[in-house]
Order: C-alpha cells, then sequence, then structure tokens
C-alpha cells in the first residue's frame, strides 16, 4: 500500500524542514538545501550551521536541543500568512453534508476572526478529492510543496483523510479532520499532525443503538454497507446490542452504493427483527429508508435505526418517509439560542441550514486560529499543545476537549425526526431527546490504541 | 414451508416479482439505446443524463407549475424528446459521417454538462417525488407486501415497451425507419424525408429514457446522479441482448432484473457485478449478444 509508513528519507526530510525554518525566508533554506545536494556550499558560515545541526542531531542531547530549537525557531508564523486549504467532496456523494457549505463556513470562521492573525493575513483555497484517496494526497502534498500550507480543513471520506493524514504526518503539517466517521482515525490511525473534530463511528454506534435497545428494540436486522467503514459500524453496533442484552438475528451486507433496497428490504421483513439497523452512510441510507417507508414497515410494526444520518439526509427524504428515526448527532441548528443565531448567519450566506459537520468546520477552524494568535506561531505541534490546554466550548461543542490521541471529544445528542405535522417550517426537523455526556460518547482512552496515548 | 435452495417460498417469489420491476427499468431504458444505436448507429452516452432530466422535470413541473404526476408522464417525456431532437439537429448531425466514436464522445460530454450544472443548482442529496395518491398503499399478496407503484410501474414499462417493438417492427413508419438507416439515399430518392426521421427516432428514444425517468421519480431520489449510476448497467443489458435488437433489449432487460433479484438473496455481495458476469460470459459465447445478428 502506498500510503504505509513514510520511508526513512521522507523522515529524513521532515526533521530537515523543521531546521529550514530557522532561516529567515524560504530561498535561503531552499539555498543550503540544494547546495547540500550538490556538496557546494556557498559560504562558511552555512557550512559551519549545517555541521552545527548534523553534530547537535548526532549528539546524545539532541532530543532536547531540537525541542529547544523548535520552539524559539517556530515563535512565528512561517511566510507571514496562514494558509489554510479546504479538501473536500465537493461534486460527488457527500457534497452536500460537507461540499460547498463547508467551504463557506471556513470563510465565515476566518471573516470572523478578522482576517488575519497577529497581523498575518489568512489566505483559504481549496480542492475537490473526488472521494479519491489518491487524488486527496496528491493535493495535499502539493499543497505543502509549492504553498506551504499551514492548515488542512474539511476531510471527508474516511479512504481519503486517513492516506493524507499520513502525508501530513511526513511532512509535519496539521490537519482537521470535520467530516469523516471512521473511528480508527484517531485510535490506530493517529498522528500528532491531525486532530478529529465533530463526530466518529463510536458514539454513533454508542448514542443510538443504545438507546433503541433500552426502548424495547432488542432484536435487530443489518444491513451494511459492503466497505471498511459499513463493517467497522456493524461490529461496534453488534457489540453494543450485544451488551445490553439485545440479538443480531440477522443482516446482509449490501454493495456500496445501491439504488434498489428493496430485496434487502423484503429479507428484513422476512426476519422478523424488531429492528432494520442501517450500517450505511448518505445515498445508501436514504435509498434504503424510502424503500422500506414503500413497502410499509414502519406500519407492519418494524422499526428502522439509522447509524449515519446528516441533517440533509433527513431534509432530502422528507419527514413522511424518515418520522420516528432515531439518530446520534453532534449538533443540531436549532438545539438552543446559540446553535440558532450562527446557523441563521449561515442560512443568510448560503440558503439551506448547517449540517453537523459544516458548524463544526466553523468551530474548528476558530479555535485553530485562536491557537496561533495565542501562541504567536502556526508550528503543528505548539498549536495542538495549546489547542488541548483549552477547553472547548462555542455554539458548536459543549464540554469540550481536545484528548491526546487528536479526538476532540464533547457532548453528543440522541434525536428523533419529527412527524411532519410536529415540524413547523421546512428545517424544523429533529427534537433532541437526550444528551450523551462527552466522556461517555467516545471511545474510551483506556481502550485507545493510538501510539500517542500512554496506557 | 416449501423451501428453495434454503430460502422460503414466499421470499423467493417476492425476489422474483421485483426482480421482474427492476428488469421493466432496465428493459425501458436499454430499449432506447437499442433504438437508437440500431437505427442511429450513435452510441448515446447521454441516455443516463436524460433519463435524469426526465425525473427532474417531473420534479421540477410539479414544485413550479403545479404539473401532477399524470400530466409529467406525458410532458417530461416530451420535453425531453424535442430537446433531444435539438442535439440531434445542431450536433450529431455535424458528426453523423465520422467514427461512431465521436458520437459517444459527443454524449458522454452532453451527460457531464447536464449533471454538472444541476449539481451545482440541486447538490446531490437528491430529492423526494410523493407517490401520487392514486397508487399510495399496495397489496397483500399472500407472499409479499406489493407496493401499488410498483405494481403500476410493471405495467406500464411492458405496455411501453411492447408498443415500441410493434412500432418499428409492424408498422408502416418502422419500416421506413429501418430501411431509412438501412439505404438512406435511396429512401430519400423514394420522397422520404431521412433526416427528419433520424432527428425524430432519435427524440424518441431519450423521450424513452424520459418516461422511465417519471416512472423513477416516486421510486428513488431525485439526484443528477441518478442517471450515471444506471447507465453502465444499461450498457450491459444492451451488450448480452445484442447492440441494436429491439426485442433482445426488452427481453434481456427483464431477464437481468430476475436474475439480479436472485443474487440479492443468494449471494448479495455480487449483485452489482452479476450483470457484467453475465455479459463477459455472453460476449465470450455469443460476441453478437444473445439476440444480435452475426455481423
Amino acid at each position: 500500500m502506498r500510503v504505509a509508513g513514510p520511508p526513512p528519507e521522507t523522515r529524513h526530510q521532515g526533521t530537515e524542514k523543521k531546521h529550514n525554518s530557522n532561516f529567515r525566508n524560504h530561498d535561503e533554506a531552499r539555498l543550503i538545501h540544494s547546495a547540500r545536494h550538490n556538496n557546494k556550499l556557498p559560504n562558511r558560515a552555512m557550512e559551519t550551521k549545517m555541521t552545527f545541526i548534523k553534530k547537535t542531531l548526532a549528539s546524545s542531547v539532541a532530543l532536547a536541543v531540537t525541542a529547544v530549537m523548535a520552539t524559539a525557531a517556530q515563535a512565528e508564523i512561517s511566510d507571514g500568512e496562514i494558509r489554510i486549504g479546504y479538501l473536500a467532496d465537493m461534486s460527488g456523494t457527500y457534497r452536500d453534508l460537507a461540499g460547498p457549505g463547508g467551504l463557506e463556513a471556513l470563510r465565515m470562521a476566518v471573516e470572523d476572526f478578522g482576517g488575519s492573525v497577529n497581523g498575518a493575513p489568512i489566505q483559504v483555497f481549496s480542492a475537490d478529492d473526488r472521494n479519491s484517496a489518491d487524488v486527496g494526497a496528491n493535493t495535499v502534498r502539493e499543497w505543502i510543496d509549492t504553498r506551504n500550507v499551514d492548515m488542512v480543513a474539511g476531510l471527508v471520506a474516511s479512504s481519503v483523510t486517513i492516506a493524507v493524514t499520513r502525508v501530513l504526518e511526513e511532512n509535519n503539517s496539521f490537519g482537521i479532520v470535520s467530516a469523516s466517521a471512521a473511528s480508527s482515525i484517531t485510535n490506530e490511525h493517529c498522528t500528532p499532525n491531525h486532530i478529529h473534530w465533530v463526530y466518529d463511528t463510536y458514539p454513533l454506534a454508542n448514542g443510538t443503538a443504545q438507546a433503541v435497545v433500552q426502548q424495547g428494540g432488542d432484536t435487530w436486522f443489518m444491513l451494511t454497507a459492503d466497505y471498511a467503514f459499513g463493517h467497522a459500524l456493524e461490529s461496534d453496533v453488534t457489540r453494543v446490542v450485544e451488551e445490553n442484552g439485545g440479538q443480531i438475528v440477522g443482516g446482509v451486507r449490501h454493495p456500496f452504493p445501491t439504488d434498489d433496497f428493496s430485496s434487502y428490504i423484503l429479507q428484513a421483513q422476512g426476519s422478523g427483527a424488531k429492528i432494520i439497523g442501517l450500517a450505511n452512510a448518505g445515498a445508501d441510507t436514504v435509498n434504503a429508508i424510502n424503500t422500506a417507508s414503500q413497502f410499509g414497515v414502519v406500519e407492519a410494526g418494524q422499526q428502522l435505526a439509522g447509524l449515519l444520518v446528516f441533517l440533509n439526509d433527513v431534509h432530502a427524504m422528507g419527514l413522511d418517509a424518515t418520522q420516528g428515526l432515531l439518530l446520534t448527532t453532534g449538533w443540531y441548528w436549532d438545539m438552543d439560542d446559540e446553535a440558532r443565531e450562527w446557523a441563521e448567519r449561515y442560512y443568510e450566506r448560503v440558503g439551506r441550514m448547517p449540517t453537523m459537520v459544516q458548524a463544526g468546520i466553523y468551530s474548528s477552524t476558530y479555535h485553530y486560529l485562536q491557537a496561533v494568535e495565542a501562541t504567536g506561531s502556526d508550528d503543528p505541534a505548539t498549536v495542538r499543545e495549546h489547542m488541548m490546554r483549552q477547553p472547548i466550548h462555542d455554539f458548536f461543542a459543549r464540554n469540550g476537549r481536545l484528548r491526546e490521541d487528536g479526538r476532540m471529544v464533547h457532548d453528543m445528542y440522541l434525536a428523533r425526526v419529527k412527524s411532519p405535522e410536529e415540524s413547523t417550517h421546512e428545517w424544523d426537523l429533529y427534537e433532541i431527546l437526550t444528551t450523551i455526556p462527552a466522556e461517555e460518547a467516545y471511545r474510551p482512552l483506556s481502550e485507545s490504541q493510538c501510539k500517542l496515548v500512554q496506557n | 414451508m416449501t423451501m428453495i435452495f434454503g430460502v422460503p417460498l414466499a421470499v423467493f417469489m417476492g425476489q422474483l416479482l421485483l426482480g421482474l420491476i427492476n428488469g421493466a427499468f432496465y428493459a425501458l431504458l436499454s430499449l432506447g439505446l437499442a433504438v437508437i444505436f440500431g437505427l442511429l448507429k450513435i452510441v448515446n452516452f447521454a441516455h443516463g443524463a436524460m433519463y435524469m432530466l426526465g425525473a427532474f422535470a417531473t420534479l421540477l413541473g410539479m414544485r413550479y407549475l403545479g404539473i401532477n404526476y399524470w400530466a409529467a408522464l406525458l410532458l417530461a417525456p416530451l420535453f425531453v424528446g424535442l430537446l433531444g431532437m435539438l442535439i440531434e439537429r445542431v450536433l450529431l448531425r455535424r458528426i453523423g459521417h465520422l467514427d461512431h466514436l465521436y458520437g459517444l464522445l459527443l454524449t458522454f460530454g452532453l451527460a457531464l454538462i447536464f449533471e454538472g450544472t444541476l449539481v451545482n443548482f440541486f447538490g446531490v442529496s437528491g430529492a423526494r417525488y410523493p407517490t401520487p395518491e392514486a397508487l399510495q398503499g399496495g397489496y397483500q399478496t399472500g407472499f409479499m407486501f406489493l407496493p401499488k407503484y410498483r405494481a403500476w410501474v410493471l405495467l406500464a414499462a411492458l405496455v411501453v415497451c411492447f408498443a415500441t417493438w410493434y412500432i418499428i417492427e409492424r408498422t408502416r413508419l418502422g419500416a421506413y425507419l429501418r430501411a431509412g438507416t438501412e439505404n438512406p439515399a435511396l429512401m430519400q430518392a423514394f420522397g422520404v424525408n431521412v433526416p427528419l426521421l433520424v432527428t425524430l427516432t432519435y427524440g424518441f428514444g431519450v423521450a424513452l429514457a424520459a418516461f422511465a425517468g417519471v416512472l423513477a421519480a416516486p421510486l428513488y431520489p431525485v439526484s443528477p446522479t441518478m442517471g450515471s449510476n444506471l447507465l453502465i448497467v444499461v450498457f450491459a443489458v444492451v451488450v448480452i441482448g445484442g447492440m441494436g435488437s429491439i426485442l433482445g433489449a426488452i427481453v434481456t432487460g427483464l431477464a437481468m432484473g430476475l436474475i439480479e433479484g436472485l443474487t440479492k438473496v443468494y449471494y448479495p455481495e455480487a449483485a452489482n457485478t452479476v450483470i457484467f458476469l453475465v455479459m463477459i460470459l455472453v460476449l465470450l459465447l455469443r460476441p453478437a449478444g444473445l439476440f444480435g445478428k452475426e455481423a
């Protein structure tokens, strides 16, 4: 696999880059860089400098010295600009949950921040990853090489995100993941160079499955998207259902993507399970729910449990098809005054209410900029450390904190989709039932496989 | 309970029926493709986009002009058909003398433009079109709950398919059409306006796709990508049936729906690929397709 661990050579370049920022500007650094490769040093001063660096690295006190140097060197903003690259699916299946709306949320955060940090202007650019890990990783590599990007935002499909975080780690850059679902992003795939903001599969299964079983839905039929994300969600759900005394009585793994779910719904009807769990996302979930409503699943006494459902999905399907659906969300635009106030500003610009992902992009960007302002630096380690020290509380995150594995844990919510009679307008879609406290919602650090966590 | 290979008879029958309904969609779409390819020798990659436009015309017609489902069944294909004729007259005709590949590229480009434009305005989540009131609910058939709307889809698609087959294979107009593509110069000498026939045929072919789009609107979310998802499968159906064979397209469409339906019970993981497996087998054993004439 091409994304597997960085080769030693690249790692070396990573360290070198850090030292290069010692020099006043990029050109100087590049000069030394190329000079070193040609073995022709421009002058003695630099030679001394390079030898010094080499010696330091070789010496037994290298660690301590590098740390001191890094902090000293990075206490400024590189290139005199903060450069944020927004990478997302701008045209495919996942467009509406993040996409152009997320970019607009990012721009709002930058504008609200005043457009600059400590006098350094903030520059925003974006690209479409087309849900391809290759395209995503190459775009970010290019941003690092040619534009010296400081922070990569957005990050939607889990496969793209995992590939991109490898690139970020190799090059010691920084990324904030807002839209991906896989909990492995801060578990076995964690790096010191990225954090995960909005939600992941762990609280999705925890919140929805547990609530459903406790309400008496103790026999489940699983409808699972046949790829890594679906399998992960299915196993998380199975664990939660069985822990709570429920039982999985059957299931079917459908190809990704699938348009016609009638056959699978018929099988689910035949299984006699009380609950049909949907371990899929986006268009697949939408199609499954639509088909279930056509076949009178709910009228016949079975219930659906959508495990990853976004606001735009419910909006697209309409309340007739989705009413009564239980779901776990990281945020809902109408949950309180603070959330509403921001959502209305967003609505004026975009013409749609924001999903939790779009709100999370604003929230995470704003916190990032605050950390840059406070530390006066755009060095990933410095910024991340500062973000970890600050409690996170805004219109989006409640009782939030950034853990050492890069997971931002915050309160999650169990919601129920309203019936057409209960809903007062187009975007009045959820009723929040309970709050799942931050510390219970996410995978506990004691179970973490992240290399940054000392167990 | 009677079991068929480990599946209860009731479930088995239900799956067969569902397969047949999906097959009706394949038949309708591949029929349009077959008509266009058989008579015009155009590999119409815009067919999926036309199906999508049919669904969108239905949705937007209801939203902004108050056109109901039954009127849309007629108006949406008419609208898309006219659009198709415009495309044929303005674009396709100019490259008629070139290799088929150019037509393929042109129609593929058009499909991307239609799709991209609509993505820009409507996003990809798709919108829901309500099931017409008269067709809500369903029948308890003893072995399954059959939604009325799906029964209607099957009926409507079959009627349209066989009417098309009848017009082309059994009427004088159909005979003109077939003759016009066989030897356009001779037909023109007989005083038949062949270019007009070609334009009408293309319009009719894409109108069939739009008709399928109207039928699909209450079943699937109406989204700009709905056509491209289906197009590849439909092309496989046409290849299996034999490029350009009218009856082949209809029969193969229904058969592939059935095969896919059974795969969904016995090995759901392969449901999306089984049609392509059949295609490979057919290409190996009978390269001209099941109903095609050897070149």
